[in-house]
């Protein structure tokens, strides 16, 4: 089976986010950019469907930011190609033109299955999965929490709240959006991903995603109005948890 | 027809979701605007057209293939309806179900999506979506270009629709192509209910990913122990396998509402707050003092979670 996992950078959210000088969008020169974490996610699961049931995985990155490090660190993980599209431009990049790139490269391409995070924090648009699917007739599956490979379809188990997940079978090709692999994902070592680094061999090939207007015109980005917020209890440690502890007593709920 | 305002119902095992009388709610007053209606689809389980009270219409479909939820019939099923009906505009909760359909629609019906709307507006002409990104710490206003539009939109973004009777249900056949489809339902998994009851419980300790490691949650656990509390969770710390998806609490696990919500390394994700908003005192601790789990706790510190955990389950000793 062979596996294609597309991959995303999105800004670290641990970061401040600045906006620009127009205020549509966030201030993208010193921010840091890292793996999103639902693609992280598929990495991993589309990993552990190879192992299970033999094949390839292709990692395709869309030219973010720091992009290569993520894409040798999947290779360091086990993914047998890393390839990546190049052409979309700096800014942000809206999912229906990601979907529309990544079409374009797919066509040509012997693919099974498109593993790819559920979600990303910035899909504004809307999320790839689905978008992915439409555009190449595909069946798709969201919030996916395990898939299993067959010759030609896969047992996916789809996620509801409540701890509900429903197994459905998807006949091949199709896309699944990933939300947790069956496990953590794996650690790469440095050493591993400087070994993968040196050996280079990401492969890049150009789109445009031309004609794929996401519709939507930001006006602008603001921060959340506070509606509250708690109030901060500084000083030792000790005399901070006496001071929960008179809280939690005040609720009567401590024996 | 082009002015109403469509709402997907989202169901699942006879049950239809909270979200879906909000946005019956929303679309009633956007509907007032564009000089439409507020229509709701519902697909498969014709018999809960009786619980959607407040809508001018609703249009059922019911087929085989609808019975369980699969995305490809919903979306096959869905576009067929919008585009027969072509309305305005299109709402559909961001719950699994709208993740699944609503940027599949996008393509489909060729329209414009905002995703995570929280708020909506009709401007005029146009409709403007305020909707969240980067996990919540920004809001984007966004205007939906043309003249079709569809928003997803997070759980208890507006009040539900009050009152009003239920329409007269009227059914739509179901296109040809659910008698083709490439994706089978086979069982829906209940969650395994042996564990304890997290939303029966009055107190709750939750951890989240600042936790670091399994070998970490002892500490909380004997304070949890002491406080006579479940431990409950965040999504990455029952992903990890520290805690199992009992725990869960947010969007995608369990909604809790206990007397005392006290969390320990959480930092807010809207995933999260949407489980436990409505708690009635959080207590909040993490060390990021930017933390979005404090806009919504009552009292919160940025102690060290492993000072403060000994500390407190030493003065209970």
């Amino acid at each position: 089976m062979r596996i294609v996992v597309p991959i995303k950078q999105t800004p670290d959210l641990v970061e401040e986010l600045d906006l620009n000088d127009d205020g549509t969008d966030v201030d993208r020169e010193f921010l840091k950019f890292v793996l999103s974490e639902w693609d992280d996610q598929a990495v991993e699961e589309a990993l552990l469907v190879k192992e299970a049931s033999g094949g390839e995985v292709v990692v395709v990155g869309f030219g973010d930011p720091d992009v290569e490090l993520s894409l040798y660190t999947a290779v360091a993980k086990g993914a047998d190609r890393a390839v990546n599209l190049t052409g979309l431009g700096d800014g942000w990049i809206p999912s229906h033109t990601r979907a529309a790139a990544l079409a374009q490269w797919l066509v040509g391409q012997e693919v099974d299955l498109v593993l790819a995070g559920v979600q990303a924090v910035d899909d504004l648009d809307g999320q790839l999965p689905p978008l992915l699917a439409a555009t190449l007739g595909w069946p798709h599956v969201g919030v996916v929490i395990g898939v299993e490979g067959k010759d030609d379809a896969i047992q996916v188990s789809q996620e509801f709240g409540g701890g509900r997940a429903a197994r459905l079978e998807v006949r091949l090709p199709a896309v699944i959006g990933v939300q947790a692999a069956r496990q953590p994902p794996r650690y790469a070592s440095i050493t591993r991903i400087r070994q993968a680094q040196q050996a280079g061999g990401i492969e890049e090939a150009a789109v445009s995603g031309a004609g794929a207007d996401a519709g939507i015109t930001v006006r602008r980005l603001f921060e959340p109005e506070k509606t509250g917020h708690a109030e901060m209890l500084s000083g030792s440690p000790e005399d901070v948890a006496g001071r929960i502890l008179d809280l939690i007593r005040s609720k009567g709920v401590l024996k | 027809m082009a002015n109403d305002i469509l709402v997907l119902a989202d169901h699942l095992r006879g049950q239809l979701s909270d979200t879906t009388l909000e946005l019956v709610g929303k679309a009633k007053e956007l509907a007032g605007a564009t000089g439409g209606q507020a229509v709701v689809a519902l697909l498969g389980d014709p018999g809960l057209a009786g619980q959607i009270a407040g809508a001018d219409a609703v249009l059922t479909m019911d087929h085989p293939a609808l019975a369980d939820y699969t995305p490809e019939a919903w979306d096959r099923a869905l576009l067929h309806i919008v585009n027969e009906r072509q309305p305005r505009l299109v709402l559909i909760g961001n719950s699994t179900i709208g993740m699944d359909l609503g940027a599949g629609l996008s393509a489909g019906w060729n329209a414009p999506l905002v995703a995570y709307t929280v708020g909506l507006a009709a401007e005029g002409a146009e409709i403007v979506a305020t909707a969240q990104v980067y996990g919540g710490k920004l809001l984007a206003e966004v205007v939906l270009s043309g003249e079709r539009g569809i928003c997803t939109v997070v759980a208890g973004s507006f009040p539900a629709a009050a009152g009003g009777g239920s329409p007269a249900a009227e059914a739509v056949a179901p296109p040809a192509g659910l008698d083709d489809l490439r994706t089978s339902f086979l069982t829906l998994v209940e969650p395994d209910s042996g564990d304890v009851d997290i939303t029966a419980a009055e107190i709750l300790v939750s951890v989240g990913r600042g936790i670091g490691s399994q070998d970490n949650l002892d500490d909380v656990q004997e304070l949890a122990d002491a406080l006579g509390a479940p431990l409950s969770a965040s999504r990455p710390v029952t992903d990890a396998g520290w805690l199992p998806k009992t725990r869960q609490v947010g969007k995608s696990g369990l909604k809790v509402k206990p007397k005392v919500y006290l969390t320990f390394g959480i930092s807010g994700a809207p995933e999260h707050l949407e489980g436990m908003r409505d708690a009635e005192l959080i207590i909040a601790c993490n060390t990021d003092a930017n933390a979005p789990i404090f806009d919504v706790a009552h009292y919160g510190t940025t102690l060290d979670l492993f000072d403060l955990v000994p500390a407190m389950t030493e003065t209970l000793g």
